[in-house]
């Protein structure tokens, strides 16, 4: 089987591919419908920004020293507090995760504020098995109980004690919405899906159905084969990622500082990687059920834990640092990411844009050899 | 009848582990998972970069300095020597957080002037910036109170924290039961979705309906297989999580594997409703995906659902892993009492039964 290029062939298997993609409501579903259902999950529902968490107060001391402290924690935007009468009953509620913490203003409370050398203790306690919002309860209920004090020594003509202000300034994103950062990265997640999964069954279908060797009889060559796969998905591919953009910045209001042509190139990068990746386990596998479960496992799920679009690299251990490098997602995610909120950095669209293109490389190259192997 | 649907069952299961690269499939992705995606999945902020640029010459700024190195949250410190340096290594994203002192900042301090220090973070990571930020200002006071220590009378209250259920706070211990959820729900729906759209795609499914069969007893022949490949795989990462992460398990396992039997029913339904509707393995597959994929973002693993708008808490009402996550959790973590986890069992055996009883009724009229 040769490797040359007939454009008549070509485009006929091009427009035999395309006629199935389009006659297929469920890959219409999967390329329009559900980027713009998953940008407006991603918009609401991932959400990092702690609004109003639920907590719970035990006042066992009520003298007005307690009260004051408690109007502290009422008074507190990031919390809607419940009074509980007994520590019994709270408990109860933190299991049942109707509180995600509470605040024990213990009996001697006021007592032990009144001699001079005792410190009067408060007790927080939050629900780790919710790590995120646990730490968010303890910092908002040690910045009202610091309110607290200094609103007490003030009283009290004592002198606040000096200090350090940190003037923090966001750069590329001022007021440090969750939401312009997510939805950039999620668009890659999308794209991974629309890419990889779509073409993990494309070569495994035509096995199932028996009409491979239909085309292995005809003198389609391995090229042909292997464009026709690729480019009506590719299409696919960059008409929804456009889309994308354009939901995200005209009705997400997410701002968009690159270019549209940087844009359209490491995403056709992008792309490369994604559908080299789906044809390639779909070449091997044979089979659509087994193609589908390890696009699922190679394509999705890594690039849901492991691209950086929520979860910190540089937090992970060494170990997993290096294991994301052989991610083509977390390259996109970085250049979106970038993209959208630092305008075209070049040296770090430049670095992602080799890594993907070593990676399309890679992956198409693969499955032109797979494809040969078998077909011959 | 039993022994109809056992037939069913039994063929099904060698439909599913016939060659190795089915068997395959099943199994070492779920190894996979319980080793890499608990390391992975973090939202603490470690390892990371501090980049300084100290336009003081004082000893204040350098103890200060110090100490910021020494925190878990830094492990590397980039010294900057210009402003143009500064802005290439937030774009190059070469560090989380740049700090700048002024110039007179140890004098100030000295002084007991108010004095600003400012920090510039990478708006592309601003909530781990955030949370970085914390710990600097957390530093930056416990330096302060220091030094005024001998000045200031002693604090007239402490407040001390517990976290229950999860002391050290460790990430891990909120994804490894919420991934017994995840891992369970892609082959449940998988294999229920795929199995009959299979059968119809290659026209084997006209042969199983003139057998004795009921379109009923097909459906247990279909659900039976789902629920053992998910108890069997939830079973693998429950053992993962307490012997190898030493998470320890709180509750008791009837419970759990009570729940996780409703739960497979109620993803089996979600599986066979969809397979109802497609006529091929590819229209089945990508329906699980669109199913799947907001179910999995919105089921609180990723982040809190007190977090999300109150309409889409009411509309996550149908997903069953937000309650799945919840009873898992919630049994392993916490010891859950009985009535709260029928709170969140009785939404399930509502799914199960509302999308069993929906997919029935659809194949029978499709069928008939």
């Amino acid at each position: 089987m040769s490797t040359s290029i007939s454009f008549r062939r070509l485009r006929a298997l091009c427009q035999k591919e395309t006629r199935q993609i389009l006659r297929d409501p469920s890959s219409n579903l999967i390329a329009f419908v559900l980027p713009v259902v998953m940008l407006f999950i991603f918009g609401y529902g991932i959400n990092l920004d702690s609004n109003v968490v639920n907590i719970g107060l035990v006042l066992e001391d009520k003298s007005p020293e307690a009260r004051r402290f408690a109007d502290s924690l009422f008074g507190s935007p990031y919390f809607v507090v419940r009074t509980v009468e007994t520590r019994e009953e709270v408990k109860r509620e933190l299991t049942d995760g109707r509180v995600r913490g509470f605040v024990v203003v213990p009996i001697d409370f006021s007592e032990k504020l009144k001699t001079a050398t005792g410190t009067a203790p408060l007790l927080v306690v939050a629900d780790g098995s919710e790590p995120n919002t646990a730490s968010f309860v303890q910092n908002y209920v040690s910045g009202a109980w610091n309110g607290w004090l200094q609103h007490r020594a003030a009283e009290r003509g004592e002198k606040p004690p000096v200090r350090v202000a940190i003037e923090s300034r966001y750069w590329f994103n001022p007021a440090a919405e969750s939401r312009n950062f997510l939805i950039p990265g999620s668009i890659t997640i999308i794209m991974t899906v629309v890419g990889a999964l779509l073409t993990s069954l494309v070569v495994a279908r035509e096995w199932e159905r028996g009409t491979m060797e239909a085309l292995l009889a005809s003198p389609v060559t391995r090229a042909e084969l292997l464009l026709s796969k690729l480019l009506p998905y590719y299409v696919l591919g960059i008409v929804s990622l456009f889309l994308c953009v354009a939901v995200a910045v005209f009705v997400m209001r997410v701002p968009f500082r690159g270019s549209l042509l940087v844009l359209w190139g490491i995403g056709s990068l992008f792309q490369a990687s994604s559908l080299g990746l789906g044809l390639l386990l779909s070449t091997v596998l044979r089979n659509q059920f087994t193609a589908a479960e390890a696009a699922l496992n190679v394509a999705f799920l890594p690039a849901v834990m492991l691209s950086g679009f929520l979860f910190e690299i540089r937090s992970m251990p060494a170990g997993m640092q290096v294991v994301t490098h052989l991610i083509p997602a977390r390259y996109f995610v970085t250049a979106m990411q970038t993209l959208f909120q630092a305008g075209n950095v070049t040296s770090v669209l430049l670095s992602s844009a080799a890594f993907l293109t070593a990676a399309g490389t890679i992956f198409v190259g693969l499955t032109a050899l797979k494809t040969r192997r078998r077909l011959e | 009848m039993i022994s109809r649907i056992i037939a069913l069952v039994v063929k099904e299961l060698e439909m599913l582990l016939q060659d190795r690269q089915s068997r395959f499939i099943l199994i070492v992705p779920v190894f996979l998972q319980l080793a890499v995606f608990p390391f992975a999945a973090t939202l603490e902020v470690k390892n990371n970069t501090l980049a300084v640029f100290n336009e003081d010459t004082g000893r204040e700024s350098v103890e200060l300095i110090q100490r910021f190195s020494q925190a878990q949250a830094f492990t590397h410190l980039l010294v900057l020597h210009s402003e143009k340096e500064m802005r290439s290594v937030i774009d190059n994203q070469q560090a989380l957080l740049v700090l700048r002192f002024p110039q007179d900042f140890s004098r100030d301090y000295l002084a007991g002037r108010p004095q600003k220090m400012l920090a510039i973070l990478d708006g592309r990571r601003s909530n781990s910036g955030q949370i970085a930020l914390g710990y600097v200002q957390q530093i930056v006071n416990d330096y302060t109170t220091e030094q005024l220590g001998a000045q200031l009378k002693i604090a007239p209250s402490t407040l001390a924290t517990r976290y229950w259920f999860n002391p050290n706070l460790e990430y891990y211990w909120h994804i490894l039961p919420c991934l017994i959820a995840i891992i369970t729900s892609i082959n449940a729906l998988i294999v229920t979705a795929l199995s009959v759209a299979r059968e119809r795609e290659q026209g084997t499914l006209d042969q199983l309906l003139v057998s004795p069969l009921t379109p009923g007893m097909i459906m247990v022949g279909k659900l039976i297989p789902a629920v053992l490949v998910a108890v069997v795989q939830a079973t693998i990462v429950l053992v993962g999580a307490i012997v190898f992460y030493r998470i320890p398990f709180q509750g008791s396992f009837l419970p759990l594997y009570g729940s996780m039997v409703f739960y497979s029913l109620a993803l089996g339904g979600f599986g066979l409703l969809i397979s109802s509707v497609c006529a091929t393995q590819q229209q089945a597959f990508l329906g699980v995906f669109s199913f799947l994929m907001p179910a999995i973002l919105l089921s609180g693993y990723a982040t809190p659902v007190d977090n999300m708008p109150v309409w889409l808490q009411h509309m996550n009402w149908v997903n069953p892993m937000l309650h799945f996550i919840v009873i898992v959790k919630g049994v392993f973590l916490k010891d859950f009492s009985s009535a709260a986890l029928l709170k969140s069992l009785y939404p399930l055996m509502v799914i199960a039964f509302a999308t069993l009883g929906a997919a029935n009724w659809l194949l029978r009229r499709r069928l008939a």
